[in-house]
Formats: structure tokens, sequence, C-alpha cells
């Protein structure tokens, strides 16, 4: 928890990072901005997924169509959350020729994508029958 | 091109290629902008509508600017790195992207 506030403060103090370790390879920063830009556009997807079924799926009851944009919408701005502060961590780790930093989050996103997908192919055919 | 900016040339092409990637962020952003026109004025124009689907449109026009900023700042032969206050802002926009997403659904 320290060490997010930490790099909360990072984010906006970028002399302080510059002043930690050495200036890596610039190709390895760019890699990194690369990567944090693909979890920037899996973040947006995600809340482009919660604007679908709000738009898309309008016949479904109003419960199960505002709790899945919902939890779509909540998963991409976690997931852009977490997208700046690995970014931040990372870099962090490169300027200190430290080891990349390790995280379950991919596969926490894995798993709960593929609960909002079981839910939502469920929830559909549901309708469907019903 | 003279033969000293040859030599300069990254043989990975890594500042094209990250130039590529704010390139596809910005074209995701304008699809969710789309779509939260689409969803804030679905129904007829209303003001809560238009103020919802200007505030969308606000906010991917300023991931298009800090996108371009940062590709200015990549038509160089050693780019700096990404300076943390952008990527900030940048997940700021996609944050109240999703806001203005939830502030809809309901």
């Amino acid at each position: 928890m320290i060490e997010f506030v930490r790099n909360i403060r990072l984010w906006f103090v970028p002399e302080e990072i510059r002043q930690e370790g050495g200036t890596p390879d610039y190709r390895f920063s760019l890699a990194n901005e690369r990567t944090f830009l693909a979890w920037l556009r899996t973040a947006l997807a995600l809340i482009g997924g919660g604007f679908a079924v709000d738009q898309f799926l309008p016949d479904l009851r109003w419960g199960w169509r505002v709790g899945l944009a919902l939890a779509l919408l909540a998963a991409g701005v976690l997931c852009a959350f977490r997208a700046v502060n690995h970014w931040v961590r990372c870099e962090w780790a490169m300027r200190r020729g430290e080891d990349l930093p390790v995280s379950r989050f991919p596969a926490a996103l894995g798993v709960v994508v593929a609960v909002v997908a079981i839910a939502m192919v469920v929830v559909v055919l549901l309708r469907w029958e019903g | 091109m003279t033969r000293g900016q040859a030599a300069e040339r990254d043989p990975g092409l890594q500042p094209e290629r990250t130039r590529l990637a704010w390139r596809r962020t910005t074209l995701t952003g304008a699809v969710i902008a789309v779509l939260a026109a689409k969803s804030a004025l679905h129904g007829g124009p209303s003001a809560p509508g238009v103020v919802a689907a200007a505030l969308c449109a606000g906010l991917w026009l300023g991931l298009l600017g800090l996108a371009h900023r940062r590709i200015n700042a990549l038509a160089v032969p050693r780019p700096t790195a990404l300076a943390p206050h952008v990527a900030a802002a940048a997940v700021l926009c996609t944050v109240a992207l999703a806001v203005c997403g939830a502030a809809l659904v309901f």
C-alpha cells in the first residue's frame, strides 16, 4: 500500500524518477511505454464493452444490463490505473537494474473477463428462451 | 536523408512502433467516444445528453492532444522516456470516460 502511494506521487513528480538509478537504453523505455499503451487499450476495450452491453442488449432486465455494464466499466477503470502503476514500477526497476515486477493482474483479469462472458451468454440465452 | 541520420536510425524501429501504439490508442478512444455519443443522444437530444456527449468528445480530444505531443517528441533519433504526468493524464482521460459511461447507464 505504501508502495502504491509512492507510485502515485511518481506519476506527478517526474523529476523524482529521473534521479533514481541510471537512465536505461531508450529502447527499453519505449517498449515499456508500448506495454502501458496496450494495457490502456485493454482498459478502453473493457469500457467499450460496458457501453455495448448498455446499448445493444436493450431487452435485458434493467438490473442485469446495468450490473454487467458497470462490471465492465469498473474493470476498465481498474485496468487503466493498474496500467500506469505497472508502467511506473517497471520504469523504476529498469533504472535501478532490478528484476521487473511480477503481477497476478493478467490472470485475475482473464478470470473476470471469462466470468462476465459466461454470465452474458447465460443471460442472453435465458432471455431468448423466456 | 543524410548518412548520419541513417546511422542514427534504430534498426528495431522502436520510435515508429511506439508512435503507432499511440495512434491505435487514440483510435480505440474514438470508438469509445462514438459509442458514448450514441448512448448519450439515444432517444433524441436532451440537455444532459448533449452535455455528456460533449464531455466525452472533450476527453477524447484530450487523449488525442496527449498522443499528438508524444508523437512529436518521438520524432527524434533518441527519444526520452514518457513523462509520468503524461501517462497519468492519459489514464485519467480513460477513467473519466468510464465515469461518463457509468452516468449514462443510469
